[in-house]
Formats: structure tokens, C-alpha cells, sequence
């Protein structure tokens, strides 16, 4: 992913397979056309799905389809060089972006006429920005290498021609500028001597592209830098000298679609459609490793480590942002108390509370807290941007809040940052004082909000998930994971027993001892082994030694389907009556609650905290659960079973 | 690679760059006979193929082709 975050727009995610499917579909569709236009550009699309997906916007617009919630955007297009292919990845990126682009192009190679005449293709289309996509071969330059006098009257007669253009679009139209600057080619006369020397390719544009920054500062015009863009992707990427000759196509085209992104970025923040709110998980996001499970000195952030270096630089990227004027917020799976210990007492955070506007840490689904985030700080859903490691988190909050933006996330958090950053959520067109104390207006130190409403389709979407949970005995092959389990899950653990590999191997073979081992594979992958149980037998009645979960799986409802199976196998070996107990630790407040929910009735309660719980096992309802139920390995007792194994 | 693997390859990049999913793609193939296929759909065409067969054609190259079986032709020579 990394090599081509850039040119294959990683951080969104993947086009899938039935994209051209879809694309017909909307196009037949009479109605919702503008939504889905928009979700279908929300995928990483290469030229091809660009070009299909224009198609359909353009077939709407000549039908006179309505494209709302899109908003209408006239654009104008001048170019020393072939626009063809510009035109169609831009309308559909526009889309992307909540835009429906409209295009006239001038006519080829003709910038200057078609920006003097009043009556011109692109002045008469009275567009709201003109595009002035030159590049070094639209511009007078002749090289006088050695010749600082030549050169500087170079650069003095390139700036005129670009200010001509320039003022002629602003007397026949209203339209704003967008002006790029030029990549250079990478071909050298000299070698190295090129950049220091007057009058060569390399020093004439870096001088233009700089005066055209300087000039367009405090101007109504917009600076589009290409060459920055060309830069970070390779220049000698970007130039394609076969397709300028054969063509007269600009750059390679395989760089259409970031090009496009990065033009309708400039398009949005005119309409002032940038993101104002970056909101974070915490475990795996801005840290190393569970805060919940490890503990304030074994999570993994700071210098002298590599992956601790790499969430650092999350969080210097995040602090960055807010410095310029993006608010903070926090999004987390924890107890708020544990959450917030890291930003309070570990030495290498660079993030603290102050910084952070709302934070959000519970057990509750991350799109209920994120509208609540949105709520609080009186921002549109679509101000915010979420970053989070775990993927089917993020698959959450896009479809239940399509409006805020997620970026995909490489697994290695070295590439985190890079990222979040390539996904330019917060591209601006200016920067003001007043911008930069924006984050401190939003600012009330770290504060929580209470939760409006529950997403109701959460069912639905949890069904949608395709899960599969595998029930199987303890064995010899799952054994080192379920001791290594045992002894390091804090948060989901009713009882916090920890237990050597030999005391497993035990109570494996112990026949008054029910064990399970418990798998969860879902759409997004295999989960692998994420629940450990076992039920030591008292005469008639099971007792709950010890339940613990992986905390990545909550929320799923895959503790009802851990119930369902223990009675399961209750009912078929006889037992009344299943006890669980609580035993508080400093970690596993989260689940105090945990029989109470499944229905169990309270036994006693002591004044530490702990507590016990009954459940019978003839009177325990059938809970449906969203998610299939696989089981393997059971004593022949369970014969009945075997045609449920796999 | 076999030439009806490249045929089969080359029926996926038609339907994708002319957005046409019911063009066959066969030998004799020309430009006159695909609406959309123009000089600057040439250059998509032929972007498309180098990018899924990993192979570069030069200018020369690409513009004396008559029909796909010269195009299939081509590609079986780089591979």
C-alpha cells in the first residue's frame, strides 16, 4: 500500500466488484440518483470507473435528472495541452467531493485568446472557477543557462503571461482562478549544476512557481500546486513524454484520479466543504496496544521504539492540525477513567486533555458517539473526519454516517500519519489569525456527552456482518493461546483467574470441567480465538470459573451466543443451574453488569463489589443471535451434534 | 501466454474503457466498428492494456495497428 498510497488514492476504500453493475443501476434509477452517485465515487476509482461514472452524471444532467443533494459547480477549463481526459475524472471526483460539475473546455492550446475574448467557450459559460491548467510547455520559457539578466526577464515575461490569462477571465466573468503551479521536467542539462545555475529549466520554474504563490496571496484567485503534488508521487511518474507526443496529454494519466481529487479538494474548500473535526480512537490509533489490558506501562508510545515512534507521529500530525485550527475529538471503546489515564500520567504523550474538545470513551457503538461529538460542538456530520485502526469500526460509521469521512488505514501504523494526511481532509484556500484559535473556541477541556439515541439498525448492520462463531472444546492445539488469554485479558474477564499452561492442561482433562474455546470470523476476516469459558460442575450446577472476551468483539452480541451455547451443553448433560460471579479488579468494571443483562437473578452482593448470579437453565429463553453458529470437537455425549459440525 | 488468454483479457479492458459490456472482441475488430473508440480512446485502450499485461508499447508501436488481432499480436511479442 504504501508505495502507491498516493497515485491509488489508498486511503479510500476499495472499488468493489459490482461497481459497474451499480453504475447501470443508477443510471436506470429514477430516484436518490444524487446519493448514490455520491457513494459510487466514494471508492478509490481508477481513470476507467472515473470515466464510467461521469457517464452516468453526464446522462442525468442530459435527461435533466435531478443530482441532489449534489450541488451545482461550473467550471471552466483552459490548457495548453489535451483536456479530454481531464473533463470526466474531475465530474465524477466532484461527486466525491458533493459536487455536480458542470465543464466547458476552451478550445485546445488557445489559454490567452480564450481568456481575452468575451464570448469565448469558457467566458460566456459565466463559470464559477476557471481551471488555468498550464504546464512548462504553455509558458514563453527559454532557458539562458549562465544569463541571470535573460533569466530574470524569463521569469518577469512567464508571470505576464500567466497575469494576462488571469486578468482576462476576471473581465468577462465572475470566475475565480485556479492557478497551478508548474512541475519541472526531471531531464537535466548540467546535473546537478541545474539548480544552481540561472537561466536553466529547473531554476526558471522554481522562480515562477514562487512568484505565482507570492502574487496570488491577498488575491480572490487560488493556488492548485501541481508541481508539490508531481513532486511527492515522482516526477519522472508524472511526465510522460509518449503521451505529450502522441497526444499532447499533460501527465501520465495513471495520476488522473489524484489530480482530479486534489482539484476537487480546491473546489470544495471554496464552498467551504473541508473538514473542521478530526475525531480518534485511542487503542491502536494514538497508542500501541490495549490501554484497558496493558496497562499505563504497557502501552506501547514514545520515542526509542518504532511502532511507540510511529502512533508519536499520529499524534504530532493530530496536535499540528489542531494548532491550525482543527478540533480534537476522542472516540473510544474503554472506561473513561482508563481512557483518559494515558493523556493524564504517561510521560511520552504529546496529546493531553486540553487539547482533545469532546471525549467520547464508553462501551456504546462509535456512530451514536460520533453524532454526539458532531452535536456538541454545533458542527454538520460532514465536518468531521474519524480515524480509527480497526476496520470494521470504520465499515460502521460509514454506513450508518456516509457523511463523515474515514480513511482507510494501512496495518502499519509507521503509515498512519502519511495517511491521514494524503486524504487532505482539511485542505483550506486561505489561513487566518482568527483560524488558528479556532480549536481553543471549540475547546471545554476533555469534556463527555451523554449519548442522544442508539443507532436501531445496529441488528441489521451486525447480521450484515456475516459472522461465524466456532465452539470448541480446550485441546492441545489451542492451548498455548487460551493460558496466553487467560493471563493477559483484563477488561472482559468476569473473574481474573489466571492460570498456568500446565493448570489448563488440567482442566482439560478434568470430566468435571466444561471448557470452551471460541472463535469469530466475519466479513472483514478471521478474528481468531476471542473468548475462553469454563464451567467447573457442583453437583447439579455449573459455576462460571472463569468468562473472559476479547474486547474488539463487543458489542456484537457474541456474549448471548456464548450463553446460548453454555446452556447449550447444559441442558444436554443434565444441569439445573448455571453460576456466574463477578469479581471486581481494578480493570473489568465494564462488566459488573454482565450476568444482570443476560438475564441472570442476583445471589448475593458484597461490599467489595463482587457479586454472584443464577440462571436456570430450564427457564433461560432462546435468544436469536446475529451470526452463525459453527461447533467441532464435543465428547461423543453431544452425537446429536454432529451433523451442526463442520 | 496462450492467445485466448489474452483475448479473454482483452474482452474485460473493452467493456471497461468503452463502457460497453456487450462489444466482442475478436480478431478483425477495428475502430469502426466500437462507436466510442476514437483517437483518444485509442490512448485509454492502450494505457489499459500495458497496465493489466505489464508491458509498454512505443508511439510507432500503437499507431500502425489495424485491428485487435494485430494488437493480440503485439502483446504476445512483449510478453
Amino acid at each position: 500500500m504504501s508505495e502507491n498510497l498516493y497515485r491509488d488514492l489508498a486511503w479510500l476504500p476499495r472499488m468493489p466488484p459490482d461497481f459497474d453493475a451499480r453504475c447501470r443501476s443508477a443510471a436506470e434509477a429514477g430516484e436518490a440518483l444524487g446519493q448514490r452517485v455520491h457513494s459510487l465515487a466514494s471508492y478509490a476509482l481508477d481513470e476507467n470507473a472515473l470515466a464510467r461514472l461521469a457517464k452516468v452524471i453526464g446522462g442525468a444532467g442530459a435527461r435533466g435528472a435531478s443530482l441532489a443533494p449534489l450541488v451545482p459547480f461550473r467550471l471552466g477549463i483552459v490548457s495548453n495541452a489535451t483536456t479530454h481526459f481531464l473533463v470526466p475524472a474531475l465530474i465524477a471526483t466532484a461527486a466525491r467531493h458533493g459536487m455536480a460539475l458542470d465543464c466547458a473546455e476552451a478550445d485546445f492550446d488557445q489559454p490567452v485568446q480564450q481568456a481575452l475574448a468575451a464570448d469565448s467557450a469558457i467566458n460566456s459559460f459565466q463559470p464559477a472557477a476557471t481551471l488555468v491548467a498550464l504546464d512548462y510547455r504553455g509558458l514563453p520559457l527559454r532557458p539562458s543557462p549562465g544569463d541571470s539578466d535573460a533569466a530574470s526577464a524569463t521569469v518577469a515575461a512567464c508571470l505576464r503571461h500567466l497575469d494576462t490569462i488571469r486578468e482576462g477571465i476576471h473581465r468577462h466573468s465572475d470566475a475565480i482562478c485556479v492557478m497551478q503551479t508548474i512541475p519541472r521536467p526531471p531531464e537535466a542539462i548540467f546535473g546537478d549544476l541545474d539548480f544552481a545555475l540561472a537561466g536553466t529549466m529547473r531554476s526558471l520554474i522554481e522562480a515562477i512557481n514562487r512568484g505565482l504563490a507570492e502574487r496570488l496571496v491577498g488575491s480572490s484567485d487560488i493556488l492548485f500546486d501541481v508541481a508539490g503534488l508531481a513532486e511527492t508521487v515522482g516526477l519522472a511518474q508524472w511526465h510522460d513524454p509518449k503521451l505529450w507526443n502522441l497526444a499532447k496529454v499533460p501527465f501520465s494519466n495513471t495520476f488522473l484520479p489524484l489530480y482530479a481529487e486534489h482539484a476537487c479538494r480546491l473546489l470544495a474548500a471554496m464552498r467551504g466543504r473541508s473538514r473542521r473535526c478530526l475525531v480518534l480512537d485511542l487503542d491502536n490509533t494514538l497508542w500501541g496496544g490495549v490501554i484497558g489490558d496493558d496497562g499505563l506501562d504497557g502501552i506501547v508510545i514514545g520515542q526509542g521504539d518504532a511502532t511507540g515512534e510511529a502512533h508519536l507521529e499520529l499524534q504530532r500530525t493530530a496536535l499540528a492540525l489542531r494548532d491550525r485550527g482543527i478540533v480534537l475529538a476522542i472516540s473510544s471503546k474503554n472506561n473513561e477513567e482508563t481512557a483518559r489515564l494515558p493523556f493524564r500520567q504517561h510521560p511520552e504523550m504529546l496529546l493531553r486533555e486540553e487539547h482533545i474538545a469532546v471525549f467520547q470513551a464508553n462501551w456504546d457503538d462509535k456512530a451514536s458517539n460520533i453524532r454526539a461529538i458532531a452535536k456538541e460542538l454545533s458542527l454538520g456530520i460532514d465536518s468531521l473526519a474519524f480515524t480509527d485502526d480497526n476496520p470494521v469500526e470504520r465499515d460502521l460509521v460509514r454506513r450508518f454516517l456516509p457523511e463523515v469521512a474515514v480513511p482507510e488505514l494501512p496495518d502499519d501504523p509507521a503509515l498512519f500519519s502519511r495517511t491521514l494526511s494524503a486524504a487532505g481532509y482539511f485542505a483550506t484556500t486561505a489561513f487566518s489569525a482568527e483560524d488558528r484559535h479556532r480549536a481553543e473556541f471549540y475547546q471545554t477541556n476533555a469534556r463527555r456527552v451523554a449519548l442522544q439515541s442508539q443507532c436501531n439498525d445496529i441488528d441489521a448492520y451486525l447480521t450484515s456482518l456475516a459472522m461465524v462463531i466456532h465452539f470448541r472444546p480446550f485441546d492441545d492445539t489451542g492451548r498455548a493461546r487460551i493460558t496466553q488469554l487467560i493471563n493477559k485479558s483484563n477488561q472482559f474477564n468476569l473473574t481474573t483467574r489466571r492460570y498456568t499452561e500446565a493448570e489448563v492442561r488440567a482442566i482439560q482433562a478434568d470430566p468435571g470441567c466444561f471448557t470452551l474455546q471460541v472463535r469469530l470470523a466475519d466479513a472483514f476476516g478471521d478474528n481468531g480465538m476471542i473468548g475462553v469459558i469454563i464451567c467447573r460442575a457442583i453437583e447439579a450446577d455449573w459455576e462460571i470459573d472463569t468468562w473472559l472476551m476479547s474486547c474488539r468483539v463487543l458489542g456484537r452480541k457474541v456474549e448471548l451466543a456464548v450463553l446460548q451455547e453454555i446452556l447449550h451443553h447444559a441442558r444436554r448433560r443434565g444441569i439445573h443451574r448455571i453460576i456466574g460471579r463477578y469479581r471486581p479488579t481494578e480493570r473489568n468494571a465494564m462488566v459488573a453488569d454482565h450476568y444482570l443483562k443476560l438475564g441472570f437473578t442476583a445471589l448475593e452482593q458484597s461490599r467489595d463489589g463482587s457479586s454472584s448470579w443464577r440462571l436456570d437453565v430450564a427457564a433461560a429463553p432462546a435468544h436469536a443471535t446475529p451470526m452463525e453458529v459453527e461447533r467441532s470437537g464435543f465428547a461423543s455425549l453431544d452425537t446429536d451434534e454432529v451433523a451442526d459440525a463442520r | 501466454m496462450e492467445m485466448a488468454n489474452i483475448y479473454t483479457a482483452l474482452t474485460d479492458i473493452f467493456h471497461d474503457v468503452f463502457g460497453d459490456d456487450t462489444i466482442v472482441v475478436s480478431p478483425d475488430l477495428t475502430a469502426d466498428d466500437v462507436v466510442e473508440w476514437d483517437s483518444l480512446s485509442h490512448i485509454r485502450l492502450v494505457l489499459s492494456v500495458e497496465k493489466r499485461f505489464g508491458v509498454r508499447f512505443s508511439a510507432s508501436e500503437t499507431g500502425k495497428l489495424k485491428n485487435v488481432g494485430e494488437l493480440a499480436g503485439l502483446i504476445q511479442t512483449k510478453l
